[in-house]
């Protein structure tokens, strides 16, 4: 257990180093808030053409809420997994995570916990932005604490999990290492409904959202800051799911992905180890 | 002269021959901007917005396989080859540096465009978007210069990239989502106001992409400057890029020198 926790520490320390110290603190700082806020951009516009200008719609703050919070899944998810391939590929380094006194599969998830901070600050501001220049204002009195920040940190745990899984298939694969991880990124993007009710998909793609556990992470956020009433009244595509079980589904699945991930991780690492993968470098 | 020529189709081998290679990358390559193009079509879709909104998002998603190539294959080329000891092999070859650009740039062009008809061809058939073309001949003539601008600008890049390390890959990835909005990827560049749009002109994707709007959906009425005011700038552009691209990269690579950048790997 202790061992469990200085890996994950260090891990984090590591990850957040690896993130932030490339340049100085300003243009980190620059880096930072310009990224999401140029992608939240584009969404306003097209937003913007269409409506002319009315930002009343509840389906703006919809498409807004779910934009910000989406930066998780791909930082969290490809923050652990991609780890894999940086640390193999880029710095050559996992043999020695490897040799070293370290779990290493609590030293993805901690590496996953350094840039679940940096995509916290990018939340935190396309949040604020959509407050402060576009009207995007949860009342704070009226937002579901409890309800947000349950969903927030079992989803984030959640996006960590998965991450491992996705860890463990680019452990034991050569190619195409970067890529899987944006395909996946990508097409959550599209099936769990980020941007858009899911409900103007064709049939077969809305059940395909509904099988994943994200669609209902983003739903129960959106629910938590926006209110239950005005986000089933958008007809969504969940409306029919009660908050309860969102919540009950969102915890089942990432028990289910705790429960995996360690399977799943223990046996591609193994394999790995068989087959000389660990400290293979493709240069693909 | 030759031997610039075979200079430039050398460097484009690998980039003409990677696509017999590795077919997987043209599936990727089509199938994952497709993902993105598909939400943006749906952002549309329940918006209730007018169908030719959904051939912008697919032109504008075609559009990125360029500006994608150009940040990650050119602008960030000498990096990777830094990374993996090329770098050097490239220098002390005795032949222009110029003409190693230009053959990434045309390797690059020529298997992009590959995945962009793609992308256009599969995007319109799902989505149902019937693109009609005013003038063919204009619009070759602004998909060539836009594209000589293009590639001519990550020339440029690349030479000043030849001085990064790490950030050389943050500072492309911080290029992608403030260009794809200034750029008008998937939104008419005229609503974001005279001004702002002539900012953003710098980048020849924003006119070309404007430009190419007007000649395949003249119904729209959403185009920023007229097209032959846009093929003009575009024409400027791609001569003034590729010079100074040149003029760069003898200085850049001077500079490396001097301060011994070139063979610094893992930095």
């Amino acid at each position: 257990m202790h061992e469990s926790a200085r890996s994950l520490k260090v891990a984090a320390w590591l990850g957040w180093q690896i993130e932030s110290n490339w340049t100085e603190p300003f243009l980190f700082l620059t880096y930072s808030i310009l990224k999401p806020v140029a992608s939240a951009l584009i969404l306003v516009f097209m937003y913007l053409v269409i409506s002319q200008g009315n930002f009343n719609n509840p389906l703006f703050a919809y498409i807004y809420v779910g934009n910000a919070f989406f930066i998780y899944v791909g930082a969290v998810l490809l923050g652990v997994s991609n780890t894999i391939v940086d640390d193999r590929e880029h710095y050559g380094m996992l043999k020695y995570i490897y040799v070293s006194p370290i779990q290493v599969y609590f030293y993805l998830l901690g590496r996953g916990m350094a840039k679940t901070m940096t995509a916290t600050i990018a939340v935190v501001i396309t949040l604020a932005f959509g407050a402060i220049a576009l009207g995007v204002r949860p009342d704070f009195f009226t937002i579901d604490w409890p309800l947000l920040i349950i969903t927030l940190t079992v989803g984030l745990a959640g996006l960590g999990f998965m991450g491992i899984l996705l860890a463990g298939i680019l452990l034991i694969t050569a190619r195409h290492n970067d890529i899987v991880g944006e395909a996946v990124a990508g097409a959550l993007y599209l099936l769990c409904g980020a941007v858009f009710p899911i409900s103007v998909m064709p049939d077969w793609l809305q059940w395909a959202g509904r099988a994943i556990p994200i669609t209902y992470w983003l739903e129960g956020l959106r629910r938590a800051l926006l209110g239950t009433e005005l986000v089933q009244k958008l007809h969504t595509g969940l409306e029919d799911f009660s908050t309860p079980t969102i919540l009950l589904i969102l915890l089942g699945s990432t028990l289910l992905a705790i429960l995996l991930s360690i399977g799943f991780y223990r046996w591609c690492e193994r394999r790995a180890k068989e087959k000389g993968l660990i400290d293979m470098q493709t240069m693909y | 002269m030759i031997l610039f020529l075979r200079t430039v189709l050398g460097r484009a081998y690998p980039r003409l021959i990677g696509i017999q290679r590795e077919k997987s990358w043209l599936i990727f390559g089509v199938f994952l901007p497709l993902l993105g193009v598909s939400a943006y079509v749906f952002i549309y879709k329940a918006l209730k917005s007018p169908p030719e909104f959904v051939g912008f998002v697919i032109l504008g998603g075609a559009m990125t396989a360029y500006w994608l190539n150009v940040l990650w294959s050119m602008a960030t080329q000498f990096y990777w080859e830094k990374e993996t000891g090329n770098l050097q092999l490239y220098l002390m070859a005795p032949t222009s540096r110029m003409a190693i650009l230009m053959g990434m740039a045309f390797g690059g062009l020529v298997s992009t465009s590959i995945r962009a008809a793609a992308i256009l061809i599969v995007g319109s058939l799902i989505f149902s978007v019937h693109f009609t073309v005013v003038s063919w001949w204009q619009l070759i003539l602004v998909f060539l210069f836009t594209m000589v601008a293009l590639y001519g600008l990550g020339m440029l890049f690349s030479s000043l990239f030849l001085l990064f390390g790490r950030e050389a890959w943050h500072l492309s990835s911080l290029l992608q989502e403030p260009i794809y909005f200034l750029s008008g990827f998937y939104f008419p560049i005229k609503s974001l106001g005279y001004w702002v749009s002539i900012g953003a002109s710098i980048v020849p994707i924003t006119l070309g992409l404007d430009a190419m709007r007007q000649l395949v959906m003249p119904s729209a009425k959403w185009g920023f400057l007229s097209v032959d005011e846009e093929l003009g700038i575009l024409l400027v552009m791609s001569i003034v890029f590729v010079f100074v691209a040149h003029r760069a990269l003898l200085y850049m690579e001077n500079l490396a020198r001097r301060e011994g950048r070139l063979t610094i790997r893992g930095q």
